[in-house]
């Protein structure tokens, strides 16, 4: 399984990365942390003729609070938000998404900008982004422009991104003492990509749920905000009667296609237990 | 990820201290019984192994496969033309240009009576008969260049119907080889007299379907094969990752037309075979053609989407069993109708009908009862070929008998240890003939039974079960007895007709320095082969065991032999290295009463020197006995010839196959929300005979059973209609890793086999025997109290909440 | 698209000039060009772990990185960590347990668990089980490789707290 030829680049600067870019888009690929992009040029699913490596691209890989956001690089590795005090502090939400990301030796590779550009329904970041209502700064030759998570995903690999951006950030939204979230997912081995999995955040005030954000991955194309649900949930106590509401119109939120072991239905179902599991940790 | 840990309230396992060798041990000298650490290891750890991978030779080639992406197409145009021009390539060869050179071969024994199978080639010629299957091979001067090169083979197919389904193969709706006329390659029908009548008086029948599905091996390192053909004196050196490297140098020399003498095997490090690396490969045999028309070395490594697609799989089933009893527990019989699936072809030479042979002969192995039918069909599909992989058949006999003993006992209202325990061969009644046929010396099944009962405190495990079941938590335990084929005769395969050697030989050599190198005829694949070898040796020998060094998987310097295959290497290859040594241990103390001017039974051998038997006193260092008889013969009598180096050989003859128990248990936590099943504890009570080192055979039995768990919960090659493998890579196929994996405790009783002074009987495979059965009852346990049951493997969330009826 | 790199690599703590071509990954380049064949290659998409060497520091999969992107950056594996002696607790304790059987898995175990010893000193029984579960193995079923590195950490905290 040896990768097909191709030439390598590795700008030293946005600009002359975004210029490359320009010049190649159809044909070459972005490497960042290589984690899936490798894997599929290993197994001869891609044959770009161009990489670009963006990893000497300097000032992409920090975590910081800017006024009310938190900043993270594009460039920042899974295993930094991780064990990152400021992720743990303001975005808890991704602290407790990050170990479920593959192993350790992935996690010290991949990078948030890399899983976000390639929208695999089943990673954990893009449903976060989408449940922390983030923004993806993404560059281009024009200049910069910011995406809502919620208009980004848009399809099976397919983002809002321009054959001829990069992203370059991720804007947060600081969590404060009433925020809570969960992130569940059912895996049949650790590490695995999710079968089904749900990023779940909301405020809590007096034991009452609100502004739910209740994000599916691996149901769909793309992250699945199941809608209905939390409008079921909204203002309500995370009883065991509000929480059978909120699952009861699940369906209409999801129609999850069948994966290789797990029919329609199973994904359904397991959406359901899953809601129940995440709103009961929302409210504890 | 089930959320709950569910481990609170079960006590931690014992830490796995390097176990003492059990009572009884019938060796129990020397280093027999000892955990010594394996020598063979540090260098492995160190990353200083050498595996086929890791080999180079000058001008050595590589060679990749153009593999027919339909399931069954004839080949309508292959060409090469343009293939064969790309940056770096040697060749480029279809099937015809290598049949030139090696011959086809069909996979049948005699004793398998009607079995058949169309010869297979070493590239496929005209046509493709599983996705996967070569039928064009490039050689380049890297693999890289190779794999650029196939993107150049110009190829059109004419698709052929497709069979994938066993129901749809047995009908013959299409049959796959015409010339043979169905696609049965096999079918055996077995009953035993007054069978109807006795199923007639039965106070109780119970009766249920069990499905397995077809999983592979998943060996780490890749097949792997470096073939070097020296024109100038038309021999051929093999550098390959097999178990048997006799039989493949017969098999070499024969279809290649190469004298038998000029052929040698080496086996380097093996990563990992469990079976899967004992067949004959086409592409491998493809590989040693090329480098005999090449003139020069070449190399073939499976890599992991080919291992996929072209290793053997195995296990793929769907058996209905019936169980009769009294109301007072005692069986009556069993009665099986077993489907099985393989490949296109039966595989070579072992053949594909084995495995489902082992079913019918195995099936209600533990208990006593004289009633027995069994039907068996073995259907061809368009899937890839399947072949023995560990444990070979018994994880599907164990799985149903254990299931349907367990039906009968929910049936009956009795405890399943209790049911058990009403109807295991009793230990004394030795020796047994079962309705099969086959003969068991001497079993342990009741003291297995005591012990796992005590070892898990299932009373213990039973009350916790039904106290959290008032609180929701579903556990549940099951059991799984089992008998295992270990150290074969001849009647596995030599009778057949197979070139495949049922005895091995050991040469042991003193060095001059006092050293002693063993040479045996059994291979290593990681198990520890050679580390038993070096206890065996010296304790034989009686010498320290740091003096000993063992060479095995070469052909050309080790006796004729089997190699490892079907759990023989300790019991077969162990007792001829034992022989070996005592006879080279009588031979130094020949030389040693020559130079000592004493008799010779006033002397022994022990701590490498030889002592007054009586005192202990050291009289002559092996050192000093080595100088002596190779340097200085002409110190000893006239007529007195010193023999130094002694080669023993030794087949088991008695018993036919010699047969192990043991008994299994899991303990599960099911999550009927989710149907997660997660993986407490497992147990394991193995007897097979001496244990010549308690630490190696423990891990044997962990990482055996961990394959089993592997194929109840996880493991499945999932076809689709069309006969395209969905799931192969490592990311859809799943494997256990660490996070999942219960810790297994085990356990001896020791029944030392009469056969052989050592006492050995086989045990690599118990493990992977007993656990896929153990899990079934464990999960079926769990799901008492919704009184429902799952009966096909792998055993996943989609089946266990249609079971539920969640879904 | 034939075009080659000069690459220098610090490959267990000395200096290493090629020319790569783009294409090859790490551990191919480590194992064909260096001869260090202790890395493996199991299954070349990053599943396996067989292949895993330091870079910098960290532990990551050697077949999902170009050794083009090794340029200017260090590389560990087995054989300098065995030379300089960081594996020895480890590989003392997996010996004394039989935590391998074949080997092939071995040097990403030893690998993965000296980062597990080195980051999670007060990692539990459960938690080594995790943590290791990016690494493969077919042969020992696992608890021999855990058990060996509950010791180290067991030993490794003795020591600290001495």
């Amino acid at each position: 399984m040896k990768a097909p030829a191709f030439a390598y680049a590795k700008p030293r600067t946005l600009k002359e990365a975004l210029a490359l870019l320009g010049r190649h888009d159809e044909n070459a690929r972005l490497l960042a942390g290589g984690q899936s992009l490798i894997a599929s040029l290993n197994m001869r699913l891609a044959s770009p003729s161009l990489l670009i490596d963006l990893n000497a691209l300097p000032g992409l890989d920090g975590i910081e609070l800017r006024g009310r956001k938190l900043v993270i690089g594009a460039l920042a590795r899974h295993r930094a938000l991780e064990r990152s005090e400021l992720v743990a502090q303001h975005a808890p939400l991704l602290a407790q998404a990050a170990p479920h990301i593959a192993h350790v030796a992935i996690r010290n590779a991949g990078t948030i900008g890399g899983s976000l550009a390639m929208a695999d329904p089943a990673a954990e970041w893009p449903a976060c982004c989408v449940a922390l209502e983030a923004t993806i700064v993404a560059a281009s030759a024009k200049g910069k422009r910011r995406i809502p998570a919620a208009q980004f995903f848009k399809s099976l690999y397919t983002t809002a991104l321009a054959p001829n951006e990069i992203i370059t950030a991720v804007e947060v939204p600081l969590a404060d003492k009433h925020s809570r979230s969960a992130f569940l997912e059912l895996v049949r081995r650790r590490g695995d990509y999710a079968i089904v999995g749900i990023a779940a955040v909301a405020r809590r005030s007096r034991a009452a749920l609100s502004r739910l954000r209740l994000v599916y991955l691996g149901v769909g194309d793309a992250p699945v905000p199941a809608t209905n649900a939390m409008a079921a949930l909204e203002g309500k106590r995370a009883t065991p009667e509000a929480i059978a509401a909120a699952q009861a119109v699940l369906e209409q939120d999801l129609a999850p296609p069948a994966d290789l072991y797990h029919s329609a239905a199973a994904k359904l179902h397991l959406a359901r237990v899953l809601l129940g599991r995440a709103v009961a940790a929302l409210a504890l | 990820m089930n959320d709950r840990t569910g481990l609170e309230l079960l006590a931690p396992a014992p830490r796995a201290e390097k176990p003492d060798a059990p009572a009884k041990t019938r060796v129990s000298i020397g280093y027999i019984g000892q955990s010594v650490p394996r020598a063979g290891a540090r260098r492995l750890l160190q990353g200083r192994g050498s595996y086929t991978d890791d080999l180079k030779l000058p001008r050595l080639a590589h060679v990749v496969f153009f593999r027919s992406p339909y399931a069954h197409a004839r080949i309508r145009k292959l060409d090469l033309t343009i293939a064969a021009r790309q940056p770096g390539v040697l060749a480029a060869f279809d099937g015809r240009a290598i049949a030139e050179y090696c011959t086809p071969w069909v996979a049948v024994l005699a004793h398998l009576k009607g079995i058949k199978s169309p010869p297979q080639h070493a590239v496929a010629i005209e046509r493709a008969c599983w996705q996967g299957e070569a039928v064009a091979a490039i050689v380049a001067e890297s693999r890289a260049q190779g794999e650029d090169a196939l993107a150049h083979v110009e190829a059109e197919w004419e698709e052929l119907p497709v069979v994938t389904d066993m129901d749809d193969a047995l009908s013959n709706r299409s049959v796959i080889h015409p010339e043979l006329g169905d696609n049965i390659c096999f079918k055996r029908d077995f009953v035993t007299e007054g069978f109807e009548d006795a199923f007639a008086k039965a106070d109780v029948v119970v009766e249920e379907t069990y499905g397995f599905g077809r999983h592979t091996g998943v060996t780490l390192e890749g097949r792997a094969i470096v073939a070097d053909y020296n024109a100038g004196e038309h021999s051929l050196t093999v550098y390959q990752a097999t178990q048997a490297p006799h039989m493949m140098q017969d098999i070499f020399s024969r279809h290649l037309n190469i004298p038998e003498a000029n052929v040698r095997v080496i086996c380097k490090d093996v990563g990992g075979s469990y079976g899967i690396k004992v067949h004959v490969y086409p592409d491998e045999m493809a590989t040693a053609a090329i480098s005999v028309m090449l003139r020069r070395p070449v190399k073939f490594i499976a890599d992991r989407l080919e291992s996929f697609l072209t290793d053997i799989h195995a296990r793929e089933h769907k058996v209905k069993v019936r169980l009769a009893c009294m109301t007072d527990g005692r069986i009556i019989g069993f009665d099986l109708d077993d489907l099985t699936s393989i490949g296109p072809y039966s595989v070579y030479p072992r053949t594909s009908g084995i495995e489902g042979n082992q079913v019918v002969n195995l099936t209600g192995g533990p208990y006593a009862h004289k009633n027995y039918r069994a039907k068996l069909n073995v259907v061809f599909t368009n899937k890839n070929v399947t072949c023995q992989y560990r444990a070979v058949g018994h994880p599907i006999a164990v799985a149903i008998t254990e299931a349907i003993v367990d039906l009968a006992a929910q049936k009956l209202g009795i405890d399943p240890a209790e049911f058990r325990r009403r109807n295991l061969i009793p230990d004394d009644a030795y020796p047994y003939t079962f309705p099969s046929g086959l003969k068991f010396e001497q079993l342990s099944h009741h003291q297995c039974l005591d012990k796992l009962l005590e070892l898990m405190d299932y009373k213990g495990l039973r009350a916790e079960q039904k106290r959290l079941r008032e609180k929701k938590v579903y556990r549940g335990i099951g059991l799984a007895a089992m008998i295992e084929v270990t150290n074969p005769s001849p009647a596995f395969y030599g009778v057949g007709g197979a070139r495949i050697s049922a005895q091995d030989g050991a040469t042991v050599r003193l060095e001059p320095t006092g050293m002693v190198t063993c040479l045996v005829s059994v291979t290593e694949q990681g198990q520890g082969t050679e580390a038993i070898f070096q206890q065996i040796c010296a304790t034989a020998v009686g010498v320290s065991i740091d003096k000993v060094r063992v060479i095995t998987g070469d052909t050309g310097t080790t006796p004729y032999g089997g190699g490892t295959w079907a759990s023989r290497g300790a019991g077969i290859g162990g007792e001829a290295l034992l022989q070996a040594g005592k006879a080279l241990r009588a031979n130094i103390l020949e030389l040693a009463a020559a130079v000592l001017n004493v008799d010779k039974n006033a002397l022994d051998v022990s701590a490498d020197a030889v002592r007054d038997k009586a005192t202990g006193e050291a009289k002559l260092p092996l050192a000093e006995v080595g100088r002596i008889g190779y340097f200085r013969p002409d110190t000893l009598p006239l007529k007195f010839q010193a023999e130094l180096t002694v080669t023993r050989h030794y087949t088991p003859r008695e018993y036919g196959f010699t047969f192990t128990n043991g008994i299994q248990a899991s303990y599960v936590e099911l999550d009927p929300d989710t149907g997660f099943v997660k993986l407490l504890r497992h147990w394991c009570v193995e007897d097979c005979g001496t244990v010549i080192n308690p630490m190696l055979v423990d891990e044997q039995i962990r990482g055996g059973v961990v394959q089993g768990l592997g194929g109840a919960m996880l493991e499945e090659c999932l076809y689709s209609d069309e006969g395209q493998l969905l799931n192969g890579s490592l990311a859809d196929y799943l494997v256990p890793m660490s996070g999942d994996t219960p810790d297994i405790v085990v356990a001896h009783i020791s029944t030392p086999t009469r056969q052989s002074e050592l006492g050995a009987k086989g045990v690599g495979e118990a493990g992977t025997a007993g656990a896929p059965g153990a899990v079934m009852n464990a999960i079926n346990d769990a799901l008492v109290p919704f009184g429902k049951r799952v009966t096909v493997q792998p055993f996943t969330p989609e089946r266990i909440l249609k079971a539920l009826g969640k879904i | 698209m034939d075009e080659f790199f000069d690459a220098t690599i610090t490959v267990n703590g000395k200096p290493v000039m090629r020319r790569v071509e783009p294409r090859q990954h790490l551990i191919d380049f480590l194992r064909e060009e260096l001869g260090l064949t202790g890395s493996h290659c199991g299954c070349e998409h990053g599943a396996c772990g067989a292949c895993t060497v330091r870079v910098d520091g960290e532990i990551r999969r050697g077949c999902l990185m170009l050794a083009v992107q090794a340029h200017g950056r260090s590389v560990d594996t087995v054989e300098g960590l065995t030379d300089n002696g960081e594996l020895s607790a480890l590989q003392q304790a997996f010996h004394e347990r039989n935590a391998l059987q074949c080997g092939f898995c071995t040097p990403g175990m030893l690998l993965t668990a000296q980062e597990l010893v080195a980051t999670c000193p007060d990692a539990t029984r459960e938690e080594i089980r995790e943590f290791m579960s990016g690494n493969l193995c077919r042969c020992t079923g696992y608890q021999a490789i855990v058990d060996a590195i509950e010791e180290v950490i067991a030993t490794q905290r003795k020591g600290a707290s001495g």
